[in-house]
């Protein structure tokens, strides 16, 4: 007999996990795992790792450890080819073109979905979601506020549409307020069905939303909190601090 | 319109401009190629020559030497060219920044001294002679002005061309790439791949420019397709305005202009062209096109 949680197939999931720096060992033996529709956040201080777990899981820096996409093993997939399969990573600082327009941003991020149709379907929920970037089209990315180049950012990524979204940090920089509207956002499309990976320093901001939240230190995942566990995150501090 | 008038005087009145500016279309296809991988793209090519050199001598031997039609023979070189591109550039593309302008700085090379030493071949050092005008199915372009509007029409096919590129998905992709290209391949963009495909364009490119000049010049050597062609390139694709349509065509036509701009200064002219292009770079960063562009933007 199956038991219901092994019948569901995990969104991602990832097994030992680890990616090296030339001879440094960034990130060691992580586990992950990522369900259909779930918000799950990645905690942890500065040089944690964080961010060389988003790029080994997108394969933008070099990996080893398997790593499985609604049960298909994508582990030897380059880049490109996981884009297509949907899982799409808004970066760190965003990877904006800069000197390329909003709309022109917003069409790369459709570069695997040419249907015009649904194109323009999609950018119509994006501009619904975020308003302003429908004002600046013909703008210059670079010439965009830092809040306005988020939404942009996450704007993009949703043109591609996404199966799994990841973000890297999508506060930094912002305004308190801006954060919070892009957080809410990203709660907006994770209760539309959209899974979520959110990395994140400011903790509090994260686990309004997460069901799940994995606590990295030193390139290993120091554990992971559920929702219950979450509520009292008094706990939190103590990988911060170690 | 500035293009227009030039081009009706030199018609109008012939000589030497006529030359020089058949020169700068040529130099303008050659450089419409390359700001397809080094201005759209962001990727560096110090090799360009060697695809110039293949359609060149392809035109020598194809219709000099087998009496082909020139169009044929134009053809064909650029097909050899690109399929050059793609076998060398399918190892060379996984190189960044300075390394694959190396390999590609060497691949000049290396066709430069096949050039010379293939002399069964590409008739070495003394050069290939006797190359007929441009021409189509048998008629030939007699004059030189008739030349000059040929190869100016085929420029602006060039342009026209590199301009739906650069507008269509494929275009986006390159300049996404020259952007970042982390960023362009966590959306799904092949970058390798992509790369590749502005290697070959301007490949191609660079064989059309070379054949072209065959034919306009009537007489190829190893000289013409050495690093000179790369320097002189680079200066007209800087100086025009990188990464613009317009740019690239601007920029060879004020580079072919200036030596002869100064060619009443005698020994001092080579000093006044370099001061000019030295000015030219530090007050002038974006090129003509990127000028001509602020100007348009702030209307007085």
């Amino acid at each position: 007999m199956r038991t219901p949680e092994q019948a569901v197939v995990p969104l991602l999931a990832a097994s030992d996990l680890t990616a090296r720096y030339g001879r440094v060992v960034a990130l060691k033996g992580v586990e992950l795992r990522v369900d259909e529709g779930e918000f799950v956040t990645v905690l942890g201080p500065n040089g944690a790792g964080k961010t060389t777990l988003m790029r080994a899981l997108m394969r933008t820096a070099a990996r080893t450890g398997t790593i499985r996409f609604r049960g298909e093993d994508v582990s030897a997939l380059p880049t490109h080819a996981l884009a297509r399969r949907g899982i799409i990573l808004v970066q760190e600082g965003r990877g904006l073109f800069g000197q390329m327009t909003v709309r022109e941003n917003l069409d790369l991020g459709a570069f695997t979905r040419p249907d015009r149709a649904a194109g323009e379907q999609r950018l119509g929920q994006v501009f619904a979601l975020f308003p302003r970037l429908s004002e600046r089209l013909g703008q210059m990315a670079a010439s965009l506020s830092g809040g306005e180049q988020q939404m942009l950012a996450i704007g993009r990524a949703l043109m591609a549409e996404p199966k799994l979204l990841m973000l890297d940090e999508p506060s930094v920089g912002l305004a308190p307020r801006v954060a919070v509207e892009i957080i809410e956002a990203l709660g907006a499309l994770n209760r539309g069905g959209l899974g979520i990976l959110l990395v994140e320093q400011k903790a509090p901001l994260a686990l309004r939303l997460a069901k799940r939240a994995y606590i990295v230190t030193l390139g290993r995942i120091a554990a992971e909190l559920d929702a219950a566990s979450i509520g009292s995150h008094h706990d939190l501090a103590q990988y911060y601090l170690s | 319109m500035l293009g227009v008038g030039l081009l009706g005087f030199v018609m109008l009145n012939g000589g030497y401009l006529v030359t020089v500016l058949g020169l700068a279309a040529i130099y303008g296809v050659f450089c419409t190629g390359l700001n397809l991988f080094m201005g759209y793209t962001g990727q560096a090519s110090f090799g360009q020559s060697a695809f110039a050199a293949v359609g060149g001598y392809g035109t020598a031997i194809l219709c000099a030497g087998h009496g082909w039609d020139p169009v044929a023979g134009l053809v064909v070189s650029m097909a050899i060219a690109g399929l050059l591109a793609l076998v060398v550039g399918y190892p060379v593309m996984r190189l960044r920044g300075h390394y694959l302008a190396m390999a590609t700085f060497a691949l000049g090379l290396i066709v430069y001294e096949l050039s010379v030493e293939w002399s069964g071949l590409t008739q070495g050092y003394m050069g290939y002679a006797g190359i007929p005008p441009l021409g189509f199915a048998g008629h030939e372009l007699g004059t030189e002005r008739a030349q000059l509007g040929a190869l100016v029409a085929i420029m602006l096919f060039g342009v026209w061309l590199a301009e739906r590129m650069k507008s269509s998905r494929f275009g986006r992709a390159l300049r996404a790439i020259a952007g970042s290209e982390p960023a362009a391949m966590a959306l799904g963009i092949p970058v390798s791949r992509y790369k590749l495909a502005a290697f070959v364009v301007a490949a191609v490119y660079a064989s059309a420019a070379g054949s072209l000049f065959a034919h306009f010049i009537g007489f190829i050597s190893p000289e013409v397709f050495g690093v000179p062609m790369v320097v002189l390139s680079f200066t007209m694709l800087y100086l025009g305005g990188i990464g613009t349509i317009w740019g690239p065509v601007m920029g060879a036509v004020i580079a072919s202009l200036l030596p002869e701009l100064f060619r009443g200064l005698k020994e001092m002219q080579d000093i006044a062209y370099s001061v000019v292009l030295i000015l030219m770079l530090i007050f002038v960063p974006g090129g003509l096109a990127g000028l001509l562009r602020r100007l348009a933007r702030k209307p007085t």
